[in-house]
């Protein structure tokens, strides 16, 4: 059913397209419908029945079948009155605008004033299906460098390529160098990430694009590592490993916030609206880091000897207050 | 099959489209093959569903009289200004930002809608050339299920009811809306609008609605406000711009995430060897407190005062210096 729809949309974009270019070859015809050929040639043969009612001699719309099969190219004629395509419906044309509104964001000076151009032609073109485009703000994080990242890196993986990295790591506060042979550029809860085999952990890693402070393309090939798949981000970027430590929090109702910031195993309710909470953690300094932060909002149940070593940190810091 | 229907939805649409005025069923019986060979009932039911079908491509379909003395019997016709995409003039430039807009959306709905809009400005004669143009291509990505429904009632004005996770994440509540508009923020998508329930305008993050959401109202049952002001909306979710100053003292060699927005400060005086003194842009005095604390004995806050007070504190109350945990009033 959903096959005639999606035909006949194609066909009122088809007709208008080859009428203003008066013929094009079939290659560049589904290159620019995203279609296969032989679709298109399908698409050809229902036009070969249309025409103006009655459909008699002179009425149909004329499809240049010798053309299309001798040389692969396609001509439409007697059907003038298809000389203009449909309308932008209130999706497309609010879909179009918000990407434009996008592209302006991250553009520089000098493009600005081409994409406002084209967003005032547009908005005049799509007349009222544009007013949805009012009801939809996308307000990017300030990430040209990451954009400018994610091109460089992305690239640096197609052409296989190892890239030097300078890779902030907040949970441990260091900055490490290291050469990393890049699987994929990808994009999962609102960041951008490379996914790459990384040569100082010997092991495949997520680095955050905002968190690299300086990216080399290097001039040697990536190695070959064994049974090497990119990483399937479908359940999220947090994917526990059996060594993670298990850490039990008792929330007050201020820091039930963790709940929902950090993904958590389970949740059940306390006394006074709290809330205490399992969750699985990689690395014991960011627990130590997440209490401090807490104060008494908190209390860490277990493990015992990372709420002793929050205590004796604390007391440490308060020395530097003295 | 798909090519026999596709076949009559496009000889409909020509006899509607050139028509001069409106065109009765019953002519329209006569032109199209399959009405004409169909029964009585049978022709109304494919009549019916081929105008629906029509419409939902976005073919505006008029009804009207086909003559004025006889209103029993209504006519259709597709008025050709309402039907076909004005001129568009563009400079192979502004094509270009087009081809390259075209890629934003990761979001499988939006992209096929964009592709959508691009073929038809093809079809408009519009040529695209995106190497015209050397622009980094941002993406707008859309994870949340929740996120084509409310953009779809956003786009229809149609009330929603979901169910929604509240703070903390333990209960849902079931919530009722007329969505104005969708917002994102790093990432995340909200929905705002007016909640019935609440009776005040409200947002929401579509990361916490549970489940379907469902249609509550008639589409165009209600109006978005003059004057609302989605730009505020997302303003208001903006972290403070990072305009103020702090003094720290931090241990060589560590605090690196605090140095990646930090200075080393004119005066060193007092500093104790193997320490230094660093002047650190901030903006919300919360956030900037946490990330000290975070840093445990590494760093010590030295100004502003109200913030080393609130530091000093919290590391009380981690140390143990003051009353039981979870006994406080």
């Amino acid at each position: 059913m959903s096959g005639a729809r999606e035909q006949v949309a194609r066909l009122l974009a088809l007709v208008p397209y080859i009428q203003a270019r008066r013929e094009v070859s079939l290659t560049q015809a589904a290159a620019d419908f995203g279609v296969p050929a032989p679709q298109i040639v399908k698409d050809l043969n229902v036009l070969w029945f249309c025409g103006l009612p009655g459909l008699g001699m002179g009425d149909l719309i004329d499809v240049d079948m010798d053309a299309l099969e001798g040389e692969g190219v396609i001509r439409v004629s007697n059907a003038d009155y298809l000389s203009r395509p449909l309308r932008l419906d209130s999706s497309e044309a609010a879909a179009l605008i918000v990407a434009l509104r996008a592209l302006r964001e991250g553009a520089d000076a000098d493009v600005r004033p081409i994409v406002d151009r084209t967003l005032g032609k547009l908005e005049v073109a799509a007349g009222d299906a544009a007013a949805l485009a009012a009801q939809v703000d996308v307000r990017l994080p300030p990430q040209t460098r990451v954009n400018a990242l994610r091109e460089e890196l992305g690239r640096a993986a197609d052409q296989r390529r190892q890239v030097r990295i300078d890779y902030y790591v907040p949970s441990r506060d260091e900055s490490t160098e290291r050469v990393v042979d890049p699987l994929r550029v990808v994009t999962a809860g609102g960041n951008t990430y490379l996914d790459a085999w990384c040569h100082l952990a010997e092991d495949q890693r997520l680095f955050r694009l905002d968190r690299i402070s300086s990216a080399t393309v290097l001039d040697r090939p990536v190695q070959e590592h064994q049974g090497l798949q990119p990483r399937d981000l479908a359940d999220g970027i947090f994917q526990p490993s059996s060594d993670d430590l298990t850490a039990v929090l008792r929330l007050s109702p201020e820091a039930r916030w963790v709940s929902e910031y950090y993904p958590v195993e389970s949740a059940r309710p306390a006394r006074g609206g709290g809330l205490t909470v399992t969750m699985k953690v990689g690395d014991p300094g960011w627990l130590v880091r997440l209490m401090l932060r807490l104060g008494d909002t908190a209390e860490l149940v277990e493990p015992t000897e990372i709420a002793e070593q929050v205590r004796r940190t604390a007391a440490e810091a308060l020395v530097n207050y003295a | 099959m798909t090519a026999r229907k596709s076949e009559r939805l496009i000889n409909l649409l020509i006899a509607l489209l050139v028509a001069r005025t409106y065109v009765s069923k019953e002519r329209l019986r006569e032109v199209v093959e399959p009405y004409r060979e169909a029964g009585d009932e049978a022709f109304e039911k494919m009549f019916e569903r081929d105008k629906e079908e029509l419409r939902s491509l976005g073919i505006p379909i008029e009804v009207g009289y086909v003559d004025r003395a006889f209103e029993a019997d209504p006519g259709y016709r597709i008025e050709r200004s309402a039907f076909e995409l004005p001129d568009i003039d563009l400079t192979p430039e502004e094509a270009a930002v087009i081809g390259l807009a075209a890629r934003v959306w990761q979001h499988a709905g939006l992209a096929a809608a964009t592709s959508d809009a691009l073929v038809k400005l093809k079809a408009a004669g519009v040529s695209v050339d995106r190497a015209a143009l050397d622009v980094v291509q941002p993406q707008l990505t859309a994870e949340e299920p929740a996120f084509e429904p409310f953009w779809d009632a956003t786009r229809t004005r149609t009330p929603v009811t979901f169910d929604y996770r509240t703070s903390g994440g333990t209960r849902t509540s079931t919530r009722h809306l007329q969505p104005w508009g969708v917002v994102s923020y790093r990432g995340r998508w909200y929905v705002t609008g007016f909640d019935t329930d609440r009776d005040s305008p409200r947002v929401f993050r579509l990361s916490r609605v549970q489940g379907d959401v469902r249609t509550d109202g008639a589409a165009g049952s209600y109006e978005v406000p003059a004057g609302t002001d989605l730009r505020a909306v997302t303003q208001s979710l903006a972290p403070v711009p990072a305009d103020r100053t702090a003094l720290v003292r931090v241990r060589e060699g560590a605090a690196h995430g605090l140095r990646r927005h930090a200075r080393a400060a004119e005066d060193q005086q007092g500093v104790d060897p193997g320490w230094e003194r660093l002047e650190v842009t901030f903006g919300s005095s919360d956030a900037f407190g946490d990330e000290i604390l975070g840093y445990g004995a590494d760093v010590v806050l030295e100004e502003p005062a109200e913030i080393r007070g609130w530091v000093v504190r919290r590391l009380r109350e981690a140390a143990g210096e003051r009353a039981m945990q979870g006994q406080r009033a």
